[in-house]
């Protein structure tokens, strides 16, 4: 790598970037088609069936229908910031997969703060909704957009303080150290998921609330709302939102995967698993994460807004923030902590 | 070809145009995203100078949660701005005495600083060798200055607990939402069961 010169390696992050990108929206098609399979599973439906084998087709075309559609901009529309939205809202959903490593070494960007990028880049998001729910000039979308921005920042909080809790066992807010940290001899049972699981089950709520998912789609409540803040939208700024929507539910799958799931390693640590590659168990974990998000949708009924908010700051912000206290204490009494004697 | 200055450059003019568009804007929602341009061509800037944690932290706190305030109230107001901007002109001299004044007492205190030798050594070494950013500015806050840090937290939670006094009032006869006494509610109390008879109703 030393002796790339500036133009040529920042040329071979690019074809890194494209190649990660094909691929991530590639597994976001059928994720979406996943979803729809589980939900009608669950439901005794067949689901999308019809385009393509078991309607394996069934997301390419609906991109495809999408494109082709007439994009309508309301009469009284900020029209830039109409249109501005979706494409931030897109951009910063895919832009946060720069630094998540699926295999060893295998991120584009192995940044030292890689946990805070991701943080950085989720706190974002909520522009796209705040913005696409004001420039509709429309009652519906602006309220579905002060909602969802309260819930985002509420649940934010509290998944702050998991990652802390991760970050003071691990010792480090590199992406990578903080999976190599959980390789021990244990396997499966070294991962976080276990010394920390009043942690991850906290991280797991808060990613569906985050991710504006039910039980938690309360932004799109089409009881009260219409359907959220994308009312207004038609066709491609439309289907971007909704792209954009599913690629933060991969994303925050995959930040489950690295903080609690062990990322890349194998669960069962001896000889014939360990030959299989890290990327593979990666993805693994990843769909076992979306499964189980995915599950929350199909038998869960739809919180009460208010429900929504006590939980997130009567609930998981003093537990979390207790935690960490709780954690931080028996790592400097035991001296177990990563970074202890630094 | 070395891609440093040019990314300053690039961040810089962005950063510069961002800024000023926020004052030149019409529309107060227009002037609060180019201010988020400008916060994060700033973090663009903290990046190259090696300063990572400062960057992301500047990007968490003040695009994601101080300029989503910022964007609420600016957007539930409804204020005629073109009519805020009739006196402009009538007003330009007093404004710009003032900035002018401001100006001169800044010149005038930075002007007489004397900067600790100590300090300096900071400056042109801010990382001890074979530390990360974070850490490094982890051993400044909690182990050099852990004292002041605290104080320092102690006056925002002041501040905090104050704004909440404030602004708390118990009004009687408000009837409260106590989530004991609905969760403590089984169906025997809340579902009563009756038999209909047919073509009568209740």
């Amino acid at each position: 790598m030393t002796s790339l010169t500036g133009l040529n390696s920042l040329l071979l992050t690019f074809g890194k970037s494209v190649a990660l990108l094909v691929a991530l929206l590639i597994f976001i098609a059928y994720v979406l088609y996943a979803d729809r399979k589980i939900w009608a599973a669950v439901m005794l439906r067949r689901g999308p069936n019809v385009v393509g084998p078991w309607g394996l087709w069934q997301s390419f075309a609906d991109m495809l229908k999408f494109v082709f559609k007439e994009p309508v901009i309301p009469d009284g529309a900020n029209k830039g910031i109409f249109l501005l939205a979706p494409f931030i809202m897109g951009m910063l959903a895919l832009s946060a997969w720069a630094v998540i490593p699926i295999g060893e070494g295998w991120a584009i960007s192995d940044l030292n703060v890689g946990i805070l990028y991701i943080f950085a880049i989720s706190s974002l998001s909520v522009y796209g909704i705040i913005m696409g729910g004001w420039a509709s000039n429309s009652k519906f979308p602006f309220l579905s957009a002060l909602r969802s921005a309260a819930q985002m920042i509420s649940y934010e909080v509290s998944i702050g303080f998991v990652i802390i809790t991760v970050l003071l066992c691990a010792g480090s807010l590199n992406l990578g150290d903080i999976v190599a940290a959980q390789d021990t001899r244990f396997g499966l049972f070294g991962w976080y998921w276990l010394p920390l699981f009043p942690m991850f089950v906290i991280f797991y709520v808060s990613a569906l609330a985050e991710t504006n998912r039910p039980p938690f789609d309360l932004v799109e409540a089409e009881s009260e709302l219409v359907a959220g803040f994308m009312v207004e939208y038609s066709s491609t700024p439309y289907m971007l939102f909704m792209l954009s929507e599913y690629v933060a539910i991969i994303t925050m799958s995959a930040l489950a995967t690295i903080l609690f799931l062990g990322g890349w390693l194998s669960p069962v640590p001896f000889f014939p698993f360990t030959v299989v590659p890290g990327p593979v168990w990666f993805i693994l974990k990843v769909c076992f994460f979306f499964f189980m998000i995915s599950m929350a949708k199909a038998i869960v009924p739809r919180y009460r807004y208010d429900q929504l908010m006590r939980l997130g700051w009567k609930v998981y912000l003093p537990v979390s923030l207790g935690m960490v206290i709780l954690v931080a204490a028996v790592l400097q009494l035991t001296g177990w902590g990563a970074g202890m004697g630094q | 070809m070395s891609l440093v200055p040019f990314f300053f450059y690039l961040f810089s003019a962005v950063l510069i145009g961002a800024a000023f568009m926020v004052i030149s804007a019409r529309n107060p929602v227009h002037s609060v995203l180019f201010l988020i341009l400008a916060f994060f061509n700033a973090a663009g800037l903290f990046v190259l100078l090696g300063a990572e944690f400062l960057a992301m932290i500047l990007v968490v706190v003040y695009v994601g949660a101080v300029a989503v305030l910022f964007l609420f109230v600016v957007m539930m107001l409804d204020v005629d701005f073109a009519e805020l901007r009739q006196g402009f002109l009538r007003y330009l001299p007093a404004g710009a005495s003032l900035g002018l004044l401001v100006l001169v007492e800044m010149a005038l205190v930075v002007g007489v600083w004397k900067i600790a030798p100590a300090s300096l050594v900071n400056v042109s070494a801010p990382m001890p060798p074979g530390m990360t950013n974070t850490m490094a500015l982890g051993h400044v806050l909690y182990t050099q200055y852990a004292y002041l840090f605290e104080a320092a937290g102690i006056i925002l939670l002041t501040a905090m607990v104050g704004a909440i006094i404030l602004t708390l009032r118990h009004k009687p006869g408000v009837r409260r939402q106590k989530i004991a006494v609905q969760n403590a509610r089984t169906p025997a109390e809340a579902v009563e069961i009756r038999k209909v008879p047919n073509r009568q109703g209740i």
